[in-house]
């Protein structure tokens, strides 16, 4: 799951990192507001940033400095109700703007190959790392934490050498290098990345100081761990979800809704997204990813019925079922009942092997579906039906 | 032979009184793969399966009065890492957790743990493997198979069956099919189990499932073009069509930041020298292509 900007940082801060204040704000009065209080506290401006759970906003002119509290109401102004990458901009997040003396990127992933958690740091701050990992590969160094003793300090101490940081920041560099991965266990993330890290200049009592701080905050959360962190659950951003995620959820239903115009349900997410392939193959689109999971009953083919048909695009749907623990004929009676209840009627395909096949067809026969034997077959009878749909509506 | 399972399998299942356990324990015992063992905290001296497993309190118990040598392990996902840590304290050598939902950075300890013992974990979020003929460990559907020489290894569940089954249709039967699981974090990968498929003289030819994310197709690529030049092989791969930065049902099928799509993995296999179907029903004559006579 994708958090916020803001949460993100609330969780490193949670971590003890050092993270400079900011204010959510979902008006352009609030952005003022919370402007006034920064730029009262010796900011000489602030930034203002839309909080969407896309790349790219700095780009998409998500992100400007203002200089007064009015600058902040008229900019907030114009970018709250921004679209950014298809979403709609519906709070940003204000906070003093830094002195920046110099970026770093550091992040913490979960890496698959070596199977432990891995620190990343660049010097190159502030870019997005996948460029930074296509153009200068060698920008990046990386040190694997222990599974069992986790970062030790000489690791995060090489990292820092290694981006040029010494003198008086190394050791912030290696209390936060570990606050990160503790960041990461503490809340299950698979991802917890701090770009730019940076050294910012600010006024003391006593002139000038430097110090290295977590500009920007970005954690991606296990979907496995979330049912242990309820905590975590209420920072889903449900103004940037689908609701048919919310009742795909509620169902334990696998949905990922696509552009196509054929609709597939099937089990198991590898076959899932085969015929999505092969329905792409014979030369349609599918309007989503659906896994049903393992020994789907009745209720749960209706759900995932209702979830492909909400979708006005589709034109054919497509139902492919390899019986194991789930079981054919159940499937097939929870087809029949689903379009019995459905208001919109679309053409169907329908294949079932496996367990209970034979069941299966025999009442998929009564109630006169349309099925096949082959996946091949499945996805060109599906297609050809939803090009008849879409003929028949022109 | 066979990898991983066979006649000398004698198998633990571990939850095999939950509704999931002693479902697909019926079915293993119906393939034929010697169940030696139930376990289950706090139901030992009981018997499950209409009296045909003795059910112990602790794996350690089951593998010192029954010799069990591999689990299976049917446990729910917050008890599931204590559970494959168990197997492996308890002496066993072979584990497979079919439990799916486990919170990845769990596995982190527990890989490393297995790893120092020597003992070798599948799964988690996998359907196990069968040896035809031998013995099926976890919720393969024992129908599809044939005994033969061709060696499965893939990342998904039903998916496999479909691979499984067009093979079988068109005669060509398998020395062991294996499920290594679409978690990221797995005890063992594609790299690992083409080892074991080459060191099998029974296995004569390969077939490889992988999906979008991560690049573990892409290293067992890499060393096959290097250690399995003559072996007939044949890979298929799912999820071109899936979006970035979407999993795609399995934890683990995700495209990140560019990488781990289905082109990536389909060019280093075609590199490698295996033919990628476009179906997965395409397969069969893909691996008579590659010259299997079997």
């Amino acid at each position: 799951m994708k958090i916020q900007e803001a949460d993100a940082k609330s969780l490193l801060a949670a971590q003890g990192l050092p993270v400079p204040p900011w204010a959510v704000a979902r008006t352009a009065a609030d952005a003022r507001t919370v402007a006034e209080r920064f730029l009262a506290d010796g900011a000489s401006h602030v930034v203002i940033k839309a909080q969407v759970l896309v790349g790219g906003r700095g780009k998409a002119g998500g992100v400007k400095l203002a200089g007064s509290a009015a600058e902040a109401e008229e900019i907030a102004g114009r970018i709250l109700g921004m679209d950014i990458k298809g979403i709609t901009v519906r709070k940003v997040l204000v906070g003093p703007a830094a002195v920046i003396v110099k970026e770093f990127y550091l992040g913490a992933i979960l890496d698959r190959a070596s199977r432990r958690i891995v620190l990343m740091a660049s010097a190159e701050g502030g870019v997005e790392i996948e460029e930074v990992a296509k153009v200068t590969p060698e920008a990046i160094h990386r040190v694997a934490a222990h599974p069992l003793l986790g970062l030790l300090d000489w690791q995060a101490r090489e990292l820092a050498f290694a981006v040029g940081l010494a003198g008086p920041h190394l050791r912030d560099f290696v209390k936060i290098s570990r606050g990160i991965v503790a960041t990461m266990r503490a809340n299950d993330a698979d991802l917890v990345e701090v770009n730019p890290l940076a050294i910012i200049r600010e006024s003391g009592p006593e002139g000038y100081v430097e110090r290295l701080v977590c500009l920007d905050a970005k954690v991606t959360l296990d979907d496995s761990a979330l049912p242990r962190h309820p905590d975590l659950e209420k920072l889903r951003d449900l103004d940037e979800e689908d609701p048919a995620d919310a009742e795909a959820r509620h169902y334990d239903i696998s949905f990922i809704h696509l552009d196509g115009s054929i609709g597939c349900m099937v089990n198991g997410a590898g076959l899932a997204m085969t015929t999505m392939d092969l329905v792409k193959r014979a030369g349609g689109a599918p309007a989503n990813f659906l896994d049903i999971g393992g020994g789907a009953k009745a209720d749960r083919v209706s759900a995932a019925m209702r979830l492909i048909l909400a979708d006005p695009k589709v034109r054919a749907i497509l139902v492919n079922i390899f019986g194991g623990i789930t079981r054919g004929d159940e499937v097939a009676r929870g087809l029949i009942d689903a379009r019995a209840r459905q208001e919109r009627d679309v053409p169907m395909v329908v294949r079932i092997v496996g367990t209970n096949a034979e069941e299966a067809a025999r009442l998929l026969h009564e109630a006169a579906f349309e099925t096949a034997a082959t996946l091949d077959e499945a996805a060109a009878k599906a297609v050809a039906a939803a090009q008849q749909a879409t003929g028949d509506a022109a | 032979m066979s990898i991983l399972i066979g006649r000398e399998t004698r198998l633990v299942v571990q939850g095999i009184t939950g509704r999931e356990g002693e479902f697909h324990s019926r079915q293993m015992l119906e393939y034929g793969t010697r169940i030696v063992a139930g376990m289950t905290p706090g139901k030992g001296g009981l018997h499950a399966l209409e009296n045909r497993v003795p059910v112990f309190d602790t794996v350690a118990d089951a593998v010192r009065q029954t010799g069990a040598n591999t689990s299976c392990i049917f446990v729910p996902a917050a008890g599931a890492p204590d559970a494959v840590l168990e197997a492996i304290g308890a002496g066993i050598g072979t584990v497979f957790c079919i439990t799916e939902g486990i919170p990845a950075l769990d596995m982190l300890p527990v890989v490393e743990v297995a790893r120092a013992a020597g003992a070798r974990l599948i799964g988690p979020n996998c359907p196990g493997a069968t040896s035809p003929g031998r013995a099926k460990v976890g919720i393969i559907p024992g129908s599809i198979h044939r005994e033969g020489g061709v060696g499965v290894v893939s990342r998904s569940g039903t998916l496999t069956y479909e691979a499984v089954q067009a093979m079988t249709d068109a005669g060509i039967g398998q020395s062991t099919c294996i499920g290594i699981g679409g978690d990221p974090i797995i005890g063992t990968t594609f790299l690992d189990i083409l080892q074991l498929f080459a060191a099998d003289p029974e296995t004569e030819a390969i077939v490889l499932i992988g999906e979008i994310g991560g690049a573990a197709e892409e290293e067992a690529a890499a060393w096959a073009a290097e250690h399995l030049r003559g072996v007939p092989m044949a890979a298929f791969i799912a999820g071109r069509t899936a979006p970035e930065g979407k999993r795609m049902g399995h934890a683990g099928a995700i495209i990140s930041g560019g990488r781990g799509t289905a082109a990536e993995k389909v060019s280093a296999l075609e590199a490698a020298g295996i033919r990628v179907a476009d179906s997965p029903t395409e397969l069969p004559a893909l691996l008579r292509e590659a010259g299997y006579r079997g």
